[in-house]
């Protein structure tokens, strides 16, 4: 195998704060020790491999997946694309994506949301699908609603699609969340405000995107995701130590 | 003013939220038969011919009070008992080596079913004892928690990463007890007083 180089370490600064006291949840989730740092290993460096057999036509439709195309959700019809990148800049193609969400009245289809918004019987919330070979996914969907949730005592959630990518390795797993240009309730959200840099919690705001929206069906939204990248340089010990 | 850097940044987290498992683990949210093929219900491709022990890890994810989460979602990576990972040449046919797997949402309980894995030589030469990772995500976590399952009855003294644990009690967080024959132990703490070693490797 060529070594391609340990991954880059994390830069946590970017990321949100483990514990944060205005999402309550965190203050008892969130470790109080120093996490240990160390040089990838093939753990990190290696990871699961999907391929396209796994996936059915419909997947990335979640306007029609759940139905099995028999009847489509209700809400407004978008489009959801991006790349999925490393911080080198080079697309990962091949890679898993996944998606869930509520319906476009705010509710999610699991058995703990109990929220009154009715459940659509023609929508499910999920999706999947692999990146074609320049590291681009598309979705079809609806866009979801904003809803309450117990956190105090009159929290909401912007409207947001929660995104899980894989990468190319293990170390590069990460779960995030796509917000909506424009939705004021981005600013008020103690789970957005979990990232204290706001150009940070910008670069997770999808823009309104006309050059893939099909007039007269759907409106888009594009969503680039940038994964951990691998060091290489010339100069790579061979040898531990050496 | 200097040169700009022409790297990009990674994407920043976010929580997986309460409902992780309708897009990761659709049966187990009560919509089984949303896809055809699940993905990570179990890590063998199959299992009667995967080589190697076939083993049981059970625990909980405790948070900083104490309380066994229901609402935890874990996946684990691993090479095979031969010390080769899925994807690389020579692994195991039958062994996927990544696994999704819940908290039982009564129990706070979960199983993982999977071949001891062997230890391998990684860059330099230097050798791992045998060991899973795991990433645990849930609602409240912002950023997913990586961490190791080491086996007690392993030699785990040359471990590079165990090595690395200055405070030598807390090695023990990583390391599954033995329950039985092919069954271990294995809690993860959190918060607070044994709390796990999560890496940021
Ligand atoms: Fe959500």
């Amino acid at each position: 195998m060529t070594d391609l180089g340990p991954l880059i370490p994390r830069n946590r600064a970017i990321h949100p704060d483990p514990y944060d006291p205005g999402y309550k949840t965190s203050v008892a989730r969130s470790p109080n020790l120093p996490l240990l740092s160390m040089e990838s290993t093939p753990s990190e460096e290696t990871g699961p491999a999907f391929g396209h057999g796994t996936l059915g036509a419909l997947d990335n439709n979640l306007i029609l997946n759940w139905t099995k195309g028999a009847a489509p959700a209700v809400g407004e019809r978008i489009l959801m694309h991006g790349r999925v990148l490393d911080e080198m800049g080079r697309p990962v193609p091949n890679t898993l994506v996944e998606i869930w969400q509520a319906n476009a009245g705010g509710r999610y289809r699991h058995k703990k949301d109990t929220y009154f918004a009715p459940l659509d019987p023609n929508f499910g919330g999920c999706g999947r699908t692999i990146t074609d070979e320049n590291g681009y996914y598309e979705f079809l969907t609806v866009r979801p609603g904003a809803y309450p949730w117990p956190n105090r005592a009159n929290d909401w959630r912007p409207m947001h699609i929660h995104i899980s990518v894989y990468g190319h390795s293990f170390g590069q797993r990460l779960i995030t969340q796509m917000y909506f240009e424009g939705d004021p309730l981005i600013a008020h959200c103690p789970i957005a405000a979990t990232i204290k840099d706001r150009s940070q919690l910008d670069r997770l705001v999808a823009p309104l995107d006309f050059s893939k929206s099909r007039p007269l069906d759907f409106l888009a939204y594009k969503f680039d995701i940038v994964l951990r990248g691998r060091r290489q340089t010339m100069f790579e010990n061979k040898l531990e130590g050496m | 003013m200097v040169q700009k850097l022409d790297v990009l940044q990674e994407t920043p987290s976010q929580t997986a939220g309460p409902y992780v498992h309708i897009g990761l683990m659709p049966t187990y949210a009560g919509n089984g038969g949303y896809y055809d093929e699940e993905i990570g219900t179990t890590p063998f491709i199959d299992e009667s011919k995967a080589r190697g022990e076939i083993i049981e890890i059970v625990g909980s994810v405790f948070d900083g009070t104490g309380w066994a989460m229901r609402d935890a979602l874990i996946e684990s990576w691993q090479c095979d008992a031969k010390g080769i990972f899925p994807g690389q040449d020579g692994a195991d046919p039958s062994f996927a080596g990544h696994c999704r797997f819940a908290a039982d949402a009564e129990t706070g309980e979960f199983t993982l079913r999977t071949v001891k894995p062997g230890s391998y030589k990684g860059r330099g030469g230097v050798e791992s004892a045998p060991h899973i990772s795991l990433w645990v995500v849930a609602r409240g976590i912002n950023i997913g928690l990586n961490t190791r399952i080491y086996f007690e009855d392993e030699k785990n003294d040359d471990d590079p990463l165990l090595n690395r644990i200055e405070q030598r009690p807390r090695v023990n967080t990583l390391i599954a007890k033995k329950t039985d024959e092919g069954k271990y132990r294995f809690d993860i703490r959190l918060q607070g007083e044994g709390e796990t070693v999560f890496l940021d490797i």
